[in-house]
């Protein structure tokens, strides 16, 4: 149990995987604009990061290694987000046409997430079992979800504050990405995994 | 080398049809008899139908909350249509509702009296009228629907009724021995 914990935290706070391991930065960028995009992104992305994780693990385990085809993984991995995403996208708009409404066009956006593939492969690297995938993908899922929160408020308060002109626009949120991810290494000391 | 282009053909292969029966599966449907409602209606949005305009009104029909004889902009026709559409008995307009126009019609502001009050835009419907508080207002003919919406709210009754004749512009033939509705000149 504390494993899993462990991977939940160092996902999260200490393995932030925009603060600190750097994958997913365009969403990061392009839709924290607005607090109201931010939160429906996070939520189509921890879905979505979740069950690749689990998905991605069971193609590796049950198909790729079997037959000897490790080398294989990037472009099966790329095959398999993209079904998760299209079928996740079916079945939200079949079932629940109210979080269709919110989540829209952010579902076939996912596809392109580095974050997404990085989950996937790190997942194979490290020799995660079926669970530890499971947590691995959610508390990855929950660590952008935070950061991509926190920084779309940031970055509404940032669009009313008195910015020097050579700042103002991308260059202000890019400066705040990396004090924030300054302010995350600090969790580096937390533990060790 | 063949056993990589056979596994992924195959994983491939497995994840369309996976993708296909749930395309099938979770299919969603729209509400296709509500477009086709709304497109027999005259879109003048004038509300006489007791509803806030016609995609409403075309949606009450739909859940059949509403007969099809509340539309008098769109007169018999709309009614005929409606009803061949719907499989339905014709009925004769609701005179609760209005009286049919035998000529299409738009309105016109009389610049001279108009007091710049704002009051017949805020009524417009299709914001078919232009203009600002204290100055002269005017209507985009080619906007007009001819609801008359406008009409009760003037102050200074300086909105009139004119006639849209067939010019040599929107004049359409009418073809003989085919169900033809000409449409209603906007």
């Amino acid at each position: 149990m504390t494993e899993y914990a462990l991977i939940l935290l160092s996902t999260i706070l200490v393995n932030n995987f925009v603060l600190v391991k750097f994958l997913g930065l365009c969403p990061f960028m392009g839709v924290s604009r607005k607090l109201e995009t931010a939160m429906g992104m996070a939520l189509a992305t921890t879905f979505v990061l979740t069950l690749s994780s689990v998905c991605s693990y069971l193609v590796n385990e049950y198909i790729l290694v079997p037959l000897g085809l490790e080398y294989m993984r990037t472009i099966m991995f790329i095959l398999v987000i993209a079904v998760v995403v299209q079928f996740t996208e079916m079945v939200v708009h079949k079932t629940s046409p109210l979080l269709y409404n919110v989540l829209g066009i952010f579902l076939p956006l996912i596809t392109t997430n580095c974050a997404v593939l990085g989950v996937a492969l790190l997942n194979t690297q490290q020799q995660h079992g079926f669970l530890q995938s499971l947590f691995y993908g959610f508390g990855a899922a929950v660590g952008f979800s935070l950061v991509l929160i926190l920084f779309s408020a940031l970055r509404e308060r940032i669009t009313v504050a008195d910015v020097p002109e050579a700042f103002q626009g991308t260059s202000i949120a890019l400066i705040t990405a990396g004090i924030m991810s300054l302010a995350f290494m600090g969790f580096a000391g937390l533990i060790k995994i | 080398m063949v056993i990589v282009i056979i596994t992924l053909a195959v994983v491939a292969g497995i994840f369309g049809l996976i993708l296909g029966y749930s395309a099938i599966r979770f299919k969603v449907e729209g509400d296709p008899v509500v477009d086709k409602i709304d497109a027999l209606l005259p879109q003048t949005q004038c509300g006489q139908c007791t509803y806030a305009g016609c995609r409403p009104y075309a949606e009450a029909i739909a859940k059949g909350e509403a007969d099809i004889n509340q539309c008098p902009p769109g007169g018999e026709a709309t009614i005929i249509a409606l009803a061949d559409l719907l499989d339905v008995e014709v009925k004769p307009l609701n005179a609760a509702h209005g009286e049919e126009k035998a000529c299409p019609t738009i309105v016109r502001i009389d610049e001279q009296t108009c007091i710049g009050c704002t009051l017949c835009i805020q009524a417009c419907p299709v914001d078919a009228i232009l203009g600002a508080a204290k100055h002269m207002h005017t209507v985009i003919e080619s906007e007009c629907t001819g609801c008359n919406l406008c009409i009760p709210p003037c102050p200074v009754d300086c909105i009139h009724i004119f006639e849209v004749k067939p010019t040599i512009r929107n004049w359409v033939a009418e073809l003989p021995d085919v169900d033809y509705v000409a449409p209603s000149a906007a």
